[in-house]
């Protein structure tokens, strides 16, 4: 027999859209119980890693519209401009309400709050805390989470699958990774805030934790993802690690500079126009990546590939260590360079999911009582390309609302038939103690997650084309076929590392697979999918959402309508 | 180019099948610019996949990896391979009972984490719509420095309290008590200086300075520890004078 626990709602995942949507929960409805489900400790989620900044308008010269604007161009008119609408009206809401909570944003003289210039925003409306900003939002939340009594957090456990009941999502199977032991997590309501799947591409500035997980259970529930082709790499990731090295540094008036030391994005036209290194990511990107493919690349020794030059010197130390002072840190330690002296060498990094679990406006998903927010969903906040400082504010945003709204839904709904759920567990006890030390023909985890890196790396890269999108669909069907012979070593029950990597590689190959689909159905050039063989935006054919369901014959893919509203498409130029 | 090659010395420990903890050696070739944790991640992928420890980030913020190396505690996504000699002993850290390997039981710190009151205490909390709190840069650098800490517990392995006496809140927890204490938003200070002043609280700390020496995001957990100490002291003085001059409402 599992142990069952017994809640109202149950959130997966303890990173910013999680936490936010706890806090909410609790002062929508005092008492209701909640139960935050998390693989790690929940200051160890990655919105840690976040560096420069959330985005919300504070200024006199700025305004909503203006946001909302900047945000549906660097969606190159693929976000649902309902749901940008709203967005900017509740981000200065909610970035004022973590002030309250006693996030440390960096001060003007006056005591206000300071901004920053980011990539694709027309004024200064990037809210900052030094370059720690995830990590401070985090911990903000974290900290003020732990205010309220009705939050009962489960540390360190891995949710296996989602219990699914007559269309109905009412809580999850977690294995408690301490004691290897299955647990019934129930709830009328499920929110996954588990972030994104950043691990299925080598070159990632995303943690170890970024698999996927909650994309990946709920596309095995039938529940679509949405918009899974558009995949953003930051411009500037350092060599080897693929370490992120925020915008910021460019808000705060750093250049990038080709092999020649020539600032390129001044003297070519890569579409950025005047706004030149503050040019949106899907943008500088390309321009990154073209720069190297016409032998203007700066070689690192011992390093694999080509970089730009990342150059701060002119910002002076006093800046740098005011303003950048964990980018000197990451620089020093991890590329043995300081940009006080010298330019960082960068390159385009996977970085972000602009897709997830298809969602509405209010986190809804087509599961009843399953809901999504933060990277792991897909609001359609982002369309095709996400502009910087955008996504901090949206774990906020979205993560509150989901929260909201899970609380109006559990009012009308039964709790289902506890014995079904309990069996669903049971049954997944069985499944993970029969994977637990599997030996079998095949490789190692580690072997065919790397596998797996290299088919997406090969096709779906800051560039794509059909030939190599049509493989990636191929390779990954290969990688998944080799995951049925993987091999295991490890017997114990107590924190099975490899166990849990073995699950989460999984998780990575069903996102993979969504991915590569979505990409080979997209036969245009839209803010981060920039496809070689179909260069221009094509709005007649592709001015829609895309959507992968999990099918036992394979991934089935759809359309949806994109929701526009004041805008209408016009050609993304800066 | 001959790659260099270290002995990785590792402590293991699976409660499952182990009375006591033991050691077990992985000699590996090592690249120039590895830190610690790549070299656990290269035995954990290539050599031995039973292996267990913590890590995510790898850019030393999320505070996962923390472990002894050669017997001081370290943030290993940090802490460089070339530091070392040929062969390097990697341990869990000290003060922690162990769960598996490297991983150890944090669950005590959670406790004494909560303990501290670690968010603002407001009498009245403020509406969103009156806007954002003013507060001058001077104000933020009070406490600024001590809201950087990764709870990456480096420095309860280091502090000889915590290893003598359990009950420590220990310098983690309490720097984030001052950090809110000194944060002009915040009115939470009598409550925390109530359980600063308990026994485990900061009276307990021997101003070794060891925490210091080893937090790897320079929190000065020692420092914010002297502060608090000071703080109590002049606040209990102030209290006990309005309670003695009498009417002050």
């Amino acid at each position: 027999m599992v142990d069952v626990f017994r809640h109202d709602v149950v959130i997966v995942g303890g990173g910013g859209a999680g936490l936010r949507a706890a806090i909410a929960i609790s002062e929508a409805q005092p008492g209701l119980s909640i139960a935050l489900v998390s693989k790690v400790y929940p200051m160890r989620s990655h919105t840690v890693s976040a560096e420069g900044g959330a985005a919300a308008v504070a200024r006199e010269d700025d305004s909503l519209e203006m946001h909302a604007y900047d945000t549906v161009k660097g969606s190159d008119f693929l976000g649902d401009q309902d749901v940008i609408q709203y967005f900017v009206e509740q981000a200065p809401k909610e970035l004022t309400r973590l002030e309250h909570w006693g996030c440390p944003w960096s001060r003007n003289e006056d005591g206000t709050v300071s901004t920053r210039a980011f990539g694709g925003m027309t004024t200064k409306r990037t809210w900052f805390a030094t370059d720690k900003v995830g990590f401070h939002m985090l911990h903000t939340l974290f900290q003020t989470s732990m205010k309220f009594g009705d939050i009962d957090r489960y540390d360190e456990h891995f949710v296996t699958k989602l219990l699914v009941d007559d269309g109905d999502c009412r809580g999850v199977a977690a294995l408690d990774m301490r004691t290897g032991e299955m647990k019934a997590v129930l709830g009328r309501a499920v929110i996954l805030a588990t972030g994104g799947g950043g691990k299925v591409w080598p070159f990632t500035t995303n943690g170890n934790i970024k698999t996927g997980d909650g994309m990946a259970l709920a596309y095995r529930e039938g529940v679509a993802l949405k918009d899974m082709e558009f995949v953003q790499y930051h411009p500037t990731g350092l060599p080897g690690t693929g370490i992120l090295i925020t915008e910021a540094t460019r808000g705060e008036g750093g250049y990038l500079l080709n092999s020649e030391g020539e600032r390129f994005l001044t003297t070519r036209d890569y579409g950025v126009g005047t706004k030149a290194e503050l040019g949106p990511r899907d943008m500088i990107s390309r321009a990154i990546t073209q720069e190297i493919a016409a032998g203007r690349g700066v070689k690192v020794p011992g390093k694999i590939g080509q970089y730009s030059h990342l150059d701060l010197r002119h910002l002076g130390e006093e800046k740098i260590d005011s303003r950048l002072p964990f980018v000197r840190e990451l620089s020093r330690t991890y590329a043995n360079v300081d940009p006080v002296h010298e330019p960082i060498p960068i390159r385009p990094v996977l970085h972000y999911m602009m897709g997830g679990v298809d969602t509405d406006i209010d986190g809804a998903t087509e599961l009843g009582g399953l809901y999504a927010a933060g990277e792991t969903a897909c609001v359609s906040l982002n369309g095709a390309n996400r502009l910087g400082s955008n996504s901090l504010t949206e774990c906020l945003v979205f993560g509150a609302r989901a929260g909201e709204h899970a609380v109006q839904y559990i009012q009308g709904a039964a709790a289902g038939d506890e014995a079904r759920f309990v069996a669903q567990v049971e049954a997944e006890a069985s499944r993970v103690e029969e994977l637990r030390g599997r030996r079998r023909g095949g490789e190692k985890v580690s072997k065919v997650r790397e596998s797996l890196n290299d088919a997406m790396e090969a096709g779906t890269g800051v560039y794509r084309e059909q030939a190599s999108m049509a493989k990636a669909v191929a390779a990954v069907a290969a990688v998944k076929a080799s995951y049925e012979e993987v091999s295991l070593d490890d017997t114990s029950k107590v924190f099975n590392t490899e166990l849990i990597a073995v699950l989460e590689l999984a998780n990575m190959l069903d996102v993979a697979e969504t991915v590569a689909t979505a990409a080979v159905n997209r036969k245009e050039s839209r803010g981060a999918h920039a496809c070689s063989d179909f260069p221009t935006r094509n709005d007649s054919e592709y001015l829609h959402h895309s959507l992968v369901h999990h099918t036992p014959e394979g991934p089935r893919f759809d359309k949806k309508d994109v929701t526009l509203g004041v805008w209408e498409p016009e050609e993304r130029k800066y | 180019m001959s790659q260099e090659t270290k002995t990785f010395v590792v402590t293991r420990f699976d409660p499952d099948k182990d009375e006591v903890p033991k050691t077990q050696s992985y000699e590996i070739p090592v690249e120039g610019d590895w830190k610690i944790l790549d070299a656990l991640n290269y035995i954990k992928d290539e050599v031995d996949p039973t292996l267990s420890h913590r890590w995510s980030c790898r850019m030393a913020v999320c505070g996962s990896c923390g472990m002894n190396v050669n017997g001081e505690p370290k943030l290993t996504c940090k802490d460089p391979v070339s530091n070392y000699g040929d062969t390097v002993e990697v341990a869990p850290l000290s003060n922690f009972p162990v769960v598996r390997d490297l991983v150890v039981e944090l669950e005590g710190f959670m406790e004494k984490f909560k303990a501290v009151k670690p968010w603002i205490v407001v009498a009245k909390e403020r509406a969103v719509e009156e806007g954002t709190t003013r507060q001058s840069p001077d104000e933020l650098a009070d406490f600024k420095q001590f809201s950087m800490c990764i709870n990456c517990m480096l420095c309860y392995a280091a502090c000889p309290v915590v290893s003598n006496e359990p009950d420590f809140i220990g310098p983690a927890a309490l720097a984030l008590g001052h950090r809110y204490n000194q944060d002009t938003r915040d009115e939470g200070a009598p409550e925390r200086n109530e359980i600063f002043r308990d026994e485990g609280g900061v009276f307990s700390c021997s101003f070794a300075n060891e925490c210091s020496e080893v937090c790897p995001k320079k929190v000065n957990p020692a420092g914010a520890i002297q502060q608090a100490k000071l703080r109590n002291v002049l606040d209990w003085a102030a209290s006990f004078v309005v309670k003695r001059g009498g009417k002050e409402s």
